[in-house]
């Protein structure tokens, strides 16, 4: 039998009574209310007003993005700031900056479902679909700052009739098939979850479009035990490939910049440190999404305070690590005795880009401190300021790593200050527009919650009468 | 209750009574019986009867995977995992060779003596493709071990089944199964507390495929073929047309090339040259030759001249030495005896070293065939070169060629005039050389 949770007398299971664990669904719920409550949203035939109204703002950032995009491919690499010596900006900053967004939703799906942690599973479909989203707003950097998009093909090793192949040995090659399986696997384990759920949907359909469409995604699932035998042992299989995964996809990226010999970039603490980054911006992300959207869904009893409570302590630990990275990185370059390094760190706190790097400090590290605190961790409007905090400040530390490392290298006479353009501006601003458009439709089309995840997490009811009737087995011979 | 009868729960979707609607009662025989429970300790007891009675062909439905149903159904754990590792393993062998094959073997990267095959940088793409293949199967195996797509099952003619995927839980029982008698099975899942049940009938024969799709199947496969068969076609014959070539960037360039007709030059001017011929009664800078004798060392019929074209005095001797020995004496050595250090390495390398290699020494001036010829023809063979020197009117102007042939007259001279004709100054001159 599971082991039984403590029901709160309110929403609030931020208890941390050890005598017993709180339950993670709140309220009284039963199975029936949370099926009712999360396909409630999916099967609303009324257009709500507040998304509406979100959506079109998404979809005009979407518009804008496309314009630029096509503007870029029209004119040139020349309408952004790049040039000489930076001659990556902010869209291999918006690339990081995503990608490492992305990771929360998988380390919620794969690591947390390793490490037994029941409280992922209101928040797992959410977090998966933003880790979709976000490797697609990802994915399009790199592709648009080719220069040639139309030979972009080219990145891939396909027999062609130059003979030429690609170098296995570059990161930007590993980058290509890092975040082409990060983009795959996501999207293979965010479907095959879904599968059970949109199985509930389908058979709660009434319209016969409905019916054609969420039947056709659930592929005939009907719930058998067989069935979820071997989709429980694919899932864990999955969870189990993910989590290397995931930590490969971010390492090959902080490759980009540790294989290379520019000072602030070549140092080996690049991959732990991107990785830790990574789940520290996702995390902030995932709350900065979730809290709204379990205020607008009515959902505050199944993303529960707790819930909330845990990212939140993620995002310090996360954070903690971030700090301790920058630190190490001045230890390091005092201690390994390298002028030019020691020059990068110095430059970066004190030189021409110091704003951008006590910005990133301050909302990185000292932001997050609040969660050492219970009453800002269970506080909706505290972390929401931080989390909004954390992810402009990791936007900006992927900026200063690139920028600063870039604009003072070996040569003084080569030194500039770069400046970003109107485009580039515009498309980060449009990146969040393709983001939210994409996850404004996952709200109203897909189960935002597990709710077969979920179900499994909740205290089992209780039975009406006792099953043991032993006088009735025997009436078989 | 049977489900032929229609039911009037008017929770049931409309499809399914659509469905219901167009059953065709005749040929329809007993499928299965399907008993609710309503939680899932219910449920587990249930099974763990069921599987106890020795059913076979028997599941249970949840709409959430109850931990420990397995061991209460006896459900076998599932080969997935190791067609997963099979997968992973080829995975991974299929970057490795990908990478050995197109970095090393096909398409080498020389780069400052890296070893062609280096397999610390090929670890992110193998384990990458690793991971790929594992997930990518992972899903598809458990898809497949499933039967699943599967969009027909008679389960889904029950009329509560939509139930089963939010918060109630069943048994089926088939009736292929040998130990199927349909009361006693009703009977055990009573009994073990179900709170209801329904019997499930269903078509003994699935209609068939429409013959349309056979032709339609056939049709399609060899459609596939057929890129394929026009890639082979292109690989293995020849073409005189070029290839499509759609990625244009700037290989036609509309300029005009140096040896090759260009159209438009001819229809413009008539002559298709893009390099042009200098315009009648115009000669280049540097052409015009005043002095045939000193630069071409014949007169006008073509015969070699025979006396010097510039005055030779002490300085032209000694520009004449002074160039001989940066241009010539490196073959033809100081004293132009043919042994400069060239020969002396070359007729070593073709004694010892040299494959095959022929070398043939340069002149030896003494050679009464070359002290014989007249200065024009030596100033020929400086300027244009003979048998295989080669000419060195691009590196030597002309006065100094001229000069370069006194001093070689200086040379033949000094090696052939006999001591006896020498006066007595000169030979004090000459010292005990």
């Amino acid at each position: 039998m599971a082991l039984e949770r403590v029901m709160p007398a309110g929403l609030d299971n931020s208890s941390d009574d050890p005598s017993g664990r709180q339950a993670l669904i709140v309220g009284n719920n039963t199975y029936e209310s949370i099926t009712e409550k999360v396909c409630g949203v999916v099967e609303d035939p009324k257009i709500d007003k507040r998304w509406l109204a979100l959506f079109i703002v998404a979809l005009g950032g979407l518009g804008m993005l496309g314009a630029l995009i096509v503007y870029l491919i029209a004119t040139g690499v020349g309408v952004w700031g790049n040039n000489t010596p930076v001659a990556w900006g902010w869209p291999i900053v918006n690339f990081v900056f995503w990608v490492g967004i992305g990771h929360a939703g998988t380390l919620i799906s794969a690591i947390l479902f390793l490490l037994r942690q029941d409280w992922r599973t209101s928040i797992n479909r959410f977090a998966e679909a933003m880790t979709i989203f976000a490797v697609v707003c990802a994915g399009t950097f790199p592709g648009i700052h080719v220069g040639r998009i139309w030979v972009a093909y080219w990145l891939f090793p396909i027999p062609n009739q130059m003979a030429m192949w690609p170098n296995f040995r570059s990161p930007l090659l590993w980058d290509v098939f890092a975040v082409s399986t990060y983009a795959s696997v996501s999207l293979v384990f965010w479907y095959m979850g879904m599968i059970p759920d949109l199985a509930t949907i389908r058979d709660r359909a009434k319209h016969p479009l409905r019916r054609f469409g969420y039947g056709l995604l659930a592929l005939g699932w009907r719930q058998n035990s067989r069935a979820w035998h071997r989709y429980e042992k694919a899932y864990g299989i999955l969870a189990g490939l993910a989590t290397p995964l995931v930590l490969s996809v971010h390492t090959i990226v902080s490759f980009d910049f540790a294989v290379s010999q520019l000072p602030g970039w070549h140092t080996t603490i690049f991959p732990p440190y991107f990785v830790a980054g990574a789940i520290f911006s996702g995390f902030a992300m995932v709350v900065t999404l979730a809290v709204p959207a379990r205020a607008f869904y009515g959902m505050k009893d199944i993303i529960t305070i707790r819930h909330l409570e845990n990212m939140n302590k993620v995002i310090l630990a996360t954070g903690m690590m971030v700090g301790y990275a920058y630190a190490m990185e001045f230890f390091i370059a005092w201690y390994g005795g390298n002028r030019y390094e020691q020059f990068a760190f110095i430059n970066r706190a004190t030189g021409p880009y110091a704003w951008a790097y006590w910005i990133m400090v301050s909302c990185n590290v000292i932001s997050p401190q609040v969660f050492w605190f219970k009453k800002a961790r269970t506080s909706i409007p505290i972390m929401m300021v931080v989390a909004i905090l954390v992810n402009i400040g990791m936007w900006f530390e992927r900026f200063v790593i690139t920028i600063s490392s870039l604009s003072r290298d070996f040569v003084p006479s080569s030194w500039d200050y770069f400046r970003p353009t109107l485009v580039d501006i515009g498309m980060l601003i449009g990146s969040f527009g393709l983001f939210f458009t994409l996850f404004l439709l996952f709200l109203r089309f897909l189960p935002m919650i597990a709710m077969a995840e979920v179900k499994t997490v909740m205290n089992r009811p209780k039975q009406a009468e006792s099953a043991d009737k032993p006088e009735m087995a025997a009436s078989l011979n | 209750m049977d489900s032929r009868i229609s039911q009037t729960d008017g929770d049931e979707p409309r499809w399914i009574s659509e469905l219901k609607d167009h059953d065709d009662n005749s040929n329809q025989e007993l499928y299965a019986v399907v008993a609710e429970y309503d939680t899932p300790d219910a449920l587990m007891a249930a099974c763990e009867q069921v599987r106890d009675a020795g059913f076979k062909d028997w599941d249970s439905i949840t709409p959430f995977p109850v931990h420990g149903i397995d061991e209460s159904m006896g459900i076998k754990q599932s080969i997935l995992p190791w067609i997963v590792l099979g997968a992973g393993l080829t995975g991974g062998t299929i970057g490795l060779l990908l990478q050995w094959w197109t970095n090393a073997i096909a398409y080498p990267f020389i780069i400052s003596g890296k070893p062609f095959f280096s397999l610390p940088a090929n670890i992110p793409v193998i384990f990458e493709l690793t991971i790929l293949l594992s997930a990518f199967t992972a899903v598809g195996a458990m898809l497949a071990l499933n039967l699943l797509p599967a969009f027909y099952h008679p389960l889904f003619r029950h009329p509560r089944m939509a139930r089963y995927s939010s918060d109630r839980f069943a048994i089926v029982i088939e009736a292929k199964d040998r130990l199927f008698d349909r009361e006693k099975v009703e009977a055990l899942l009573k009994g073990a507390g179900s709170v209801g049940h329904e019997v499930l009938f269903a078509p003994e024969k699935r209609a068939p495929l429409p013959k349309v799709f056979h032709g339609v199947g056939i049709l399609a496969t060899l459609l596939t073929l057929v890129p394929l068969a026009y890639i082979a076609k292109a690989r293995f014959t020849k073409s005189e047309d070029p290839r499509i070539h759609i990625i244009q960037d700037m290989d036609m360039q509309p300029k005009f090339k140096a040896q090759v007709p260009n159209e438009l030059l001819g229809s413009l001017w008539g002559d298709a040259r893009a390099s042009l011929l200098p315009m009648e009664g115009t000669i280049a800078r540097g052409e015009f030759v005043e002095d045939e004798a000193l630069h071409y060392g014949q007169d006008e019929s073509g015969n070699w001249v025979t006396s010097f074209p510039v005055e030779v005095d002490q300085a032209l001797l000694e520009r004449g030495r002074q160039r001989f020995d940066i241009y010539c004496s490196v073959c033809h050595g100081h004293a132009g005896d043919g042994n400069g250090s060239v020969n002396q390495r070359a007729t070593a390398l073709a004694r010892f070293g040299g494959k095959g290699m022929a070398w043939a020494p340069p002149a030896n001036f003494t050679d009464p065939r070359i002290v014989a010829q007249p200065v024009g023809e030596l100033y020929n063979t400086v300027a244009n070169g003979k048998n295989n020197m080669k000419g060195y009117a691009a590196q030597i102007p002309v006065e100094d060629r001229w000069a370069i042939v006194a001093y070689v007259r200086a040379l033949q001279k000094a090696q052939t005039v006999p001591v006896d004709s020498l006066t007595d100054e000169q030979r004090d001159a000459l010292g005990s050389n």
